[in-house]
């Protein structure tokens, strides 16, 4: 190689250096890596969405929803999870304050209104099946409403758990200030469930 | 810089949105979907009324609840990626509901058994026209 050469290929790596990005750290791997996850999770949701617009738009005999599906009762669950989103907030305010007193209780908040908006889950399908007569394996109409609400529901479910697992935490003392990304990264899928379920009561149950 | 003043500069520059805010436009964004659920408006008036209002919605959650507003742009690229590819997804589907055989005759579906269709008789089963001989 001759030296103008081994100089050019020099200044180029240097360049390079300067030029690349931070690694990935502690700081930002975890919130980077929901955001992946969640990236991932909407492809799922929007795919499921659009297959429920695609069956519903080729069958001119679907039914209207609110003739079988209960508004007032999803309208109620949607503004729960939105009440749990605020406390949500609030909790990680209060751990990135160092205040785990006000982490405690509106994270207690967060997964009590995860556990409401399952119960009146739970409620409206019993209601469905038991009393309507719905089914999974009826038609296109009960199929994509089951299939989507109950993903949804279990990632309520999931969410609820994730919850309950740092509120276990802060009450163990092992939940620091220093350790707040925790929560906004937990906010971050609990925010997302919100934001599903905002898109999935119009689709499913107003349109 | 002590620790505590370490604490209080961070307490001062952690000014996030106001999310009581936020919370209030969301109930309020809530309300008028429900008042144009319960209005006689057109369908299609409808439709596109209630879809701008849930994306506006989710806009507001994505932003202030999830912090996007206050990230990197690099993130809300990343954010944006389901949104671009469900839209394709869509337009692939396209051909698929346009040509669809049964949607182009006026699609009747015979109830041989009426017992069968138990409480639910305006949501029949789709039912595939037959493939026509070429």
């Amino acid at each position: 190689m001759s030296e103008a050469a081994a100089v050019k290929t020099h200044d180029r790596g240097a360049v390079h250096a300067d030029q690349l990005e931070p690694s990935l750290t502690p700081g930002n791997l975890g919130k980077l890596g929901m955001w992946t996850f969640l990236v991932g999770d909407a492809m799922t949701f929007g795919a499921g969405i659009a297959a429920y617009g695609a069956l519903r738009i080729n069958n001119p005999n679907w039914p209207t929803p609110a003739d079988y599906l209960g508004i007032t009762t999803t309208a109620i669950m949607t503004f729960i999870l939105i009440c749990s989103s605020v406390t949500m907030v609030e909790a990680l305010d209060g751990v990135q304050h160092g205040r785990q007193s006000k982490f405690q209780t509106f994270m207690a908040l967060t997964v009590l209104g995860g556990i409401v908006f399952l119960g009146m889950q739970a409620f409206e399908w019993h209601h469905l099946i038991a009393e309507k007569g719905m089914s999974i394996q009826r038609d296109l109409f009960d199929a994509t409403f089951f299939i989507l609400t109950g993903f949804h529901g279990c990632h309520v479910f999931g969410g609820v758990v994730y919850n309950s697992v740092l509120l276990i935490r802060g009450r163990m003392g092992k939940l620091p200030q220093a350790k707040a990304g925790l929560v906004e990264i937990a906010g971050l899928y609990w925010h997302f469930v919100d934001l599903v379920w905002i898109l999935i009561f119009t689709f499913i149950y107003l349109i | 810089m002590t620790t505590q003043a370490a604490i209080s500069s961070y307490e001062v520059d952690h000014s996030g949105p106001n999310y009581i805010a936020v919370f209030i436009y969301l109930a309020i964004l809530t309300g008028i979907e429900l008042g144009v659920y319960a209005t006689g408006l057109p369908h299609v008036a409808k439709v596109g009324l209630l879809i701008a209002l849930a994306w506006a919605k989710a806009v507001l959650v994505a932003m202030y609840f999830m912090h996007l507003a206050m990230e990197k742009r690099a993130l809300a690229l990343i954010a944006i990626i389901p949104i671009v590819l469900v839209t394709f997804l869509c337009f692939m589907l396209l051909p698929d509901l346009t040509t669809r055989m049964w949607t182009k005759f006026d699609h009747k579906i015979k109830v041989t058994n009426p017992a069968e269709m138990g409480a639910h008789p305006v949501a029949p089963p789709p039912v595939q026209a037959p493939i026509p001989q070429l």
